[in-house]
């Protein structure tokens, strides 16, 4: 049997090449992304911003225009309401209320029963102020220290360099992802956070990949200057790397077509999470190694005393004195 | 590196029929698990809200509610103290912000004053570790005459950590009534509550329910003017309005002390008027109530009195004879199902302050549903594709993975039936994640193995190089995403905490299945085929 091959053996890219190039669009990139973020900004569900949700299955196709002009009746503010999966399904958001935590319950019990008969009301979420607060900082909160605790870890295991490397391609795809959130519009909740961490992990995860690889040649071809060192131990990997990128991006597409309208924008988040992750352990997480010389050019061992040999420890065996 | 000692084989085999069994009872009904011999495991994953329906409600004791009323009565009790004989000339009893103030006139007198309203000070029970007195208001006098109380910080966290005790005592009496499967009512942070009930239809009334302060009042009503007059003018002394629940509402002037409250109450239950057919609310006094309510009904037989519940007057019967029997009913425009959540709320006692809702997640039962088989369509669809992929990529190897795939899943299920976690939509995802993921371990290894076959090395030794070479590597790529669970763990709520818990337990039963076993089934493989050529 004739097996697939995603990628053919022993490839010979130069991607290092690609550094010129690559480091400048994804800087400008982001710095989109960010000015983005300030200018047009996050569209923050009530998980962030407060206020209620209500997803309701009509009988029959649902009449957008009347429910929304049925709403507006009720004097609640800015109202959104949307077509969500079936055509019979609903999707009612009423911002925050004024006053105190009570007229957001007011505000929903007008709404349930000026649709009590019609329709069956298959989830009502209401997020009072304070709690928004705290769950976005709690958010907040948690990317950081998640990306705290990736840096000491790899930090730990290899060098000062790959750890600053890995942080930096890993902030660069938490930045790109929420640019996504941003362009799209998607609604960013507390499930976003989840799909920004793990985005962070599964990214983190290809690059400790190719930085293993690297650690290892390093050890292996002492004299190989570093670009070149880089490019074979990313060729070495690409087939690995393409490899999980496709059967995670299979699962993942699954759960896009076929996991349900509440959980969409999260998968989607994550499938793009997931090629962003995957360009950026080839194209800017090992380039960068060179950018915190990692390994002065010419790359003889006996220059230098401790900072550029592998990481103590693991590397003890190979290091001659 | 392909050899296994018995024990380990025995584990292997342990974890993976272990794993088969725990996650079996999740396949029958609940009919034949009852049948089930007691030695086998009987648990089955436990449901989250978003995939059973239910309703999740974060409740916030009112600080400021509480804080506004005690303030009142300490009001009342310093009004009270001054005026007893000999009384003690004051002026501007008031309450500004946090505190209570009063000047007294005499200055002569101010010790004097000091010594009686020392103890409205309020020393709060101390705690269990005899921690000493902690008085819920700080007094402080000064020379001009003018004594303070304010709320000692200390004080005040004491009496919100009692309230909270003690309004979790009553909603968990309330939520049983209702019947409902398993709830959950916890503590959270200081001042909050979390209500949470699974399989709950109709949440609208469990909020209701758990939410009302339910403070059960009886005022005599005053009948020596109008309420209507009362509005335009000014209610007399020792009076106030109160409105009825009826649509429109109608005032009634009661007298602002009661004659009764709730906690003379000793039980409530839904009966029906014999004459009307109607649902009444019946209930019965503590020896105390009834005596203190026959002495009411005898003075005042011929007027009315208003049932008041949390400051909204349910009816006003007029007192036909003096009652004795230490019993009575209350009607009003009840339905069944309204009687009978007021007899709830009777019995269960009063809520010591109000509560607000300030989170409510609810779910109704048919979008759980559609979300358990949007799921399970999703995971199969997705582990179907991961599957094929790996046998076109890999071969027979790939073939093996996809075994270590299945086993992998079914230990996720296992550890999370016997772990008894929160099976969440976001923690299905997490499971897909996982099984997209969870190849990740057996392509490093292959790859690795097809490197050391082209370096031109045997098929065992390649094979054996593959599994040990790619091990640091599959260890250090997983502990980042174990972090990043880890922090979600720690951080999230409800559904992010469930996505956070698959995927964490997906990285450890990866390591095991996607390592372990395929290295056993591979070695199996060797031992039996003595490959000379592998199709990698």
């Amino acid at each position: 049997m004739k097996l697939l091959r995603l990628v053919p053996d022993n490839t010979k890219f130069r991607f290092m090449r690609f550094r010129f190039y690559s480091f400048p669009a994804s800087l400008v990139l982001a710095a989109l992304c960010i000015g983005l973020f300030f200018t047009v900004g996050l569209n923050y569900g009530i998980d962030f911003k407060g206020g209620s949700l209500i997803e309701m299955k009509t009988n029959g196709p649902a009449d957008i225009a009347e429910i929304r002009s049925k709403l507006s009746a009720l004097n609640l503010g800015d109202v959104q309401v949307q077509q969500f999966g079936d055509p019979d399904e609903v999707l009612v958001r009423l911002e925050q209320q004024d006053g105190d935590e009570q007229s957001q319950q007011l505000a929903i019990n007008a709404v349930r029963e000026t649709f009590a008969d019609e329709v069956e009301f298959r989830r009502v979420e209401i997020v009072g102020p304070s709690v928004s607060g705290e769950l976005a900082t709690a958010g907040a909160l948690g990317v950081g220290v998640a990306l705290i605790g990736i840096l000491i870890y790899v930090w730990i295991r290899f060098e000062w360099q790959f750890a600053i490397g890995a942080i930096l391609t890993t902030v660069n795809d938490v930045i790109v992802t929420i640019g996504l959130f941003v362009v799209l519009q998607l609604d960013f909740t507390l499930s976003s956070i989840a799909a920004v961490l793990t985005i962070i992990g599964y990214s983190l995860n290809d690059t400790v990949v190719v930085y293993d690889r690297i650690r290892e040649n390093l050890r292996r071809y002492k004299k190989m200057p570093l670009p070149e060192l880089l490019d074979l131990s990313i060729n070495e990997t690409l087939t690995r790397t393409m490899m999980t990128s496709v059967t995670t991006l299979l699962a993942l597409l699954a759960l896009y077509l076929f996991g349900g309208e509440v959980i969409q924008s999260f998968t989607l988040a994550m499938i793009f999470g997931i090629l962003i992750g995957t360009y950026s352990s080839i194209f800017l997480a090992a380039p960068m190694l060179i950018l915190f010389n990692l390994r002065p050019a010419g790359g003889d061992k006996d220059d230098d005393k401790d900072k550029d040999k592998p990481a103590e420890g693991s590397a003890a065996a190979s290091r001659t004195v | 590196m392909l050899y296994f000692a018995r024990w380990k084989i025995a584990l292997i085999f342990a974890v993976v029929i272990g794993g088969i069994v725990s996650i079996l009872p999740n396949f029958m009904s609940a009919e034949t698990l009852r049948n089930w011999p007691d030695w086998l495991p009987k648990s089955q994953i436990v449901l989250g809200l978003d995939l059973q329906g239910g309703a999740y409600l974060l409740y916030e004791v009112d600080e400021r509610d509480y804080i506004d009323k005690s303030l009142a009565t300490l009001t009342g009790e310093i009004r009270n103290e001054l005026r007893k004989e000999p009384r003690i000339g004051y002026t501007g009893l008031t309450i500004q912000g946090d505190t209570a103030q009063v000047r007294i006139r005499d200055a002569d007198k101010l010790e004097e004053a000091r010594t009686r309203l020392e103890p409205l000070v309020n020393p709060l029970a101390s705690s269990m570790l005899g921690g000493g007195g902690v008085n819920e208001f700080e007094m402080t006098v000064t020379d001009d005459g003018l004594i303070r109380f304010a709320f000692t910080e200390q004080g005040l966290n004491q009496r919100m950590a009692a309230i909270v005790q003690q309004s979790i005592e009553v909603i968990r009496r309330r939520v049983d009534e209702l019947g409902n499967t398993e709830p959950n009512i916890q503590r959270q942070g200081t001042n909050r509550i979390l209500v949470e009930a699974p399989g709950e239809q109709n949440p609208e009334r469990l909020k209701s329910l758990v939410g009302q302060t339910a403070q059960l009042t009886f005022h005599l009503v005053d009948v020596t003017m109008s309420a209507d007059q009362a509005l335009q003018s000014r209610p007399p002394v020792g009076t106030i309005i109160l409105n009825s629940i009826d649509e429109p509402a109608i005032p009634y002037l009661v007298e602002e002390v009661p004659l009764m409250t709730g906690e003379d109450l000793v039980d409530a239950q839904v009966s029906f008027n014999p004459q009307t057919n109607e649902p009444v609310v019946s209930f019965r006094l503590s020896t105390a109530g009834a005596r203190k309510f026959a002495n009411v009904t005898t003075q005042n037989v011929g007027r009315p009195f208003a049932i008041v519940l949390d400051n909204e007057v349910i009816s006003a019967p007029r007192i036909n004879e003096p009652i004795t029997g230490g019993s009575g009913q209350i009607s009003g425009n009840f339905s069944v199902e309204s009687a009978n959540d007021l007899a709830v709320l009777l019995r269960a006692g009063a809520l010591p302050a109000k509560l607000s809702v300030i989170e409510e997640r609810a779910i109704g039962p048919g979008l759980g549903q559609d979300s358990i088989d949007a799921g399970r369509t999703a995971s199969l669809i997705g582990g179907a594709l991961v599957v094929v992929f790996m046998v076109l990529a890999y071969g027979r190897l790939g073939f093996y993975a996809d075994i270590a795939l299945i086993v992998n899943v079914v230990l996720i299920f296992a550890a999370l039936t016997l772990l008894q976690s929160t099976l969440t939509l976001p923690g299905i995802a997490g499971i897909v994640l996982t099984i997209g993921m969870a190849v990740d371990a057996n392509v490093l290894i292959y790859e690795r193995i097809r490197e050391e076959l082209r370096a031109g090395r045997s098929v065992i030794s390649s094979i054996e190089a593959g599994f040990s070479r790619a091990f640091d590597t599959i260890v250090d790529a997983n502990i980042t995403t174990l972090i990043a669970a880890v922090v979600l763990f720690q951080l999230g709520s409800g559904p992010v905490r469930g996505f956070a818990v698959t995927l964490a337990l997906g990285i450890f039963t990866t390591m095991f299945t996607a390592y372990t076993v395929t290295r056993f089934i591979v070695s199996i493989w060797i031992r039996r085929a003595r490959p000379t050529h592998i199709n990698i």
